[in-house]
């Protein structure tokens, strides 16, 4: 993977399969405290520890039961060699959160990238399910929601070609307008 | 904070998006999948599927499906696109970069035609 931005869309895909209706994407930019993190939270069905300590580190444990990705553990190495950690607060029935914290200035931190592209994939590929993007950076936020634009469309898809504008530049706009802020 | 484009903006567009399922029935049951599976995604889904979007945003094609399915058992040939249009059989298509979206888009969504050089064989 070669964006932070990319991983959460692999991250919030887990999201999906766990069944969740609601997953909110956060984004946190601090060039004060030298901090980035982003995090996925999901309502979806949750894990026990054994299946947590199995996704982070899906080799020291023989799998049997379930089969476990490399989305996680990538994302892990990647954070941990930025002077950053990779958390998972979860229980069954309870949903899902995943956190990931850089340095934001280390050398090997990897590009934030095109979050914008990220949310706008998910959106409409996924459009039954209700997608928060909260993006802050320095003290400001932007702050994306699809439920009121799927309440407002009614039976009206998603891929209707003036929808797909209306979400891809919403989406552009607000990303834009915020990272020109950071420095 | 940054503006957001306004509710009222997306009122119109719906009003209009209904006046033209009225006016013409859609183009008949077309369904793209775009694997996003870990494999897919770090092969560049995520690009293939915004170059899928743009075609119909371009074309103004109205009622085609788009879907996203998980890794399908064949990572070496990821970005995997998937297209299905009215009662035709599925036809999967490997190493899907955005270019080779646009063609697809155009030759098979659009022109009805596949683009054989491009499928998976006995996917």
């Amino acid at each position: 993977m070669r964006e932070l931005a990319l991983h959460l869309l692999d991250i919030a895909e887990n999201s999906v399969a766990a069944g969740a209706k609601r997953i909110e994407i956060g984004v946190d930019e601090d060039a004060k405290n030298d901090r980035l993190r982003i995090c996925v939270k999901d309502d979806g069905r949750g894990m026990d520890e054994e299946m947590v300590a199995r996704v982070v580190d899906p080799f020291v444990t023989s799998r049997t039961t379930r089969k476990v990705g490399l989305g996680i553990p990538l994302l892990k190495a990647a954070a941990e060699s930025c002077n950053g950690y990779l958390s998972i607060t979860s229980a069954p029935g309870r949903g899902t959160t995943l956190e990931a914290a850089f340095q934001r200035s280390h050398i090997d931190r990897m590009p934030l990238g095109d979050v914008s592209g990220t949310l706008y994939t998910l959106i409409v590929a996924w459009p039954d399910i209700r997608w928060i993007l909260r993006y802050r950076a320095n003290g400001s936020t932007f702050e994306f929601d699809s439920a009121p634009i799927k309440q407002e469309l009614g039976d009206i898809p998603l891929t209707e070609p003036s929808v797909l504008a209306f979400i891809r530049e919403s989406l552009d706009e607000g990303v834009a307008s915020l990272q020109k802020e950071i420095v | 904070m940054p503006a957001v484009k306004s509710l009222d903006e997306l009122k119109k567009l719906k009003e209009e998006a209904l006046a033209k399922r009225q006016a013409k029935t859609t183009s008949g049951n077309i369904q793209i999948t775009v694997a996003m599976g870990t494999c897919g995604i770090a092969a560049g889904a995520r690009e293939t599927m915004r170059a899928v979007l743009d075609e119909i945003e371009a074309n103004n094609l109205s009622g085609v499906v788009v879907k996203q399915t998980g890794c399908i058992g064949m990572c070496e040939m990821e970005p995997i696109v998937q297209v299905e249009t009215g009662d035709s059989p599925k036809v999967t298509y490997g190493k899907v970069n955005s270019d080779r979206a646009k063609q697809i888009m155009k030759d098979h969504v659009m022109g009805g035609k596949a683009v054989p050089e491009l499928v998976v064989p006995n996917a």
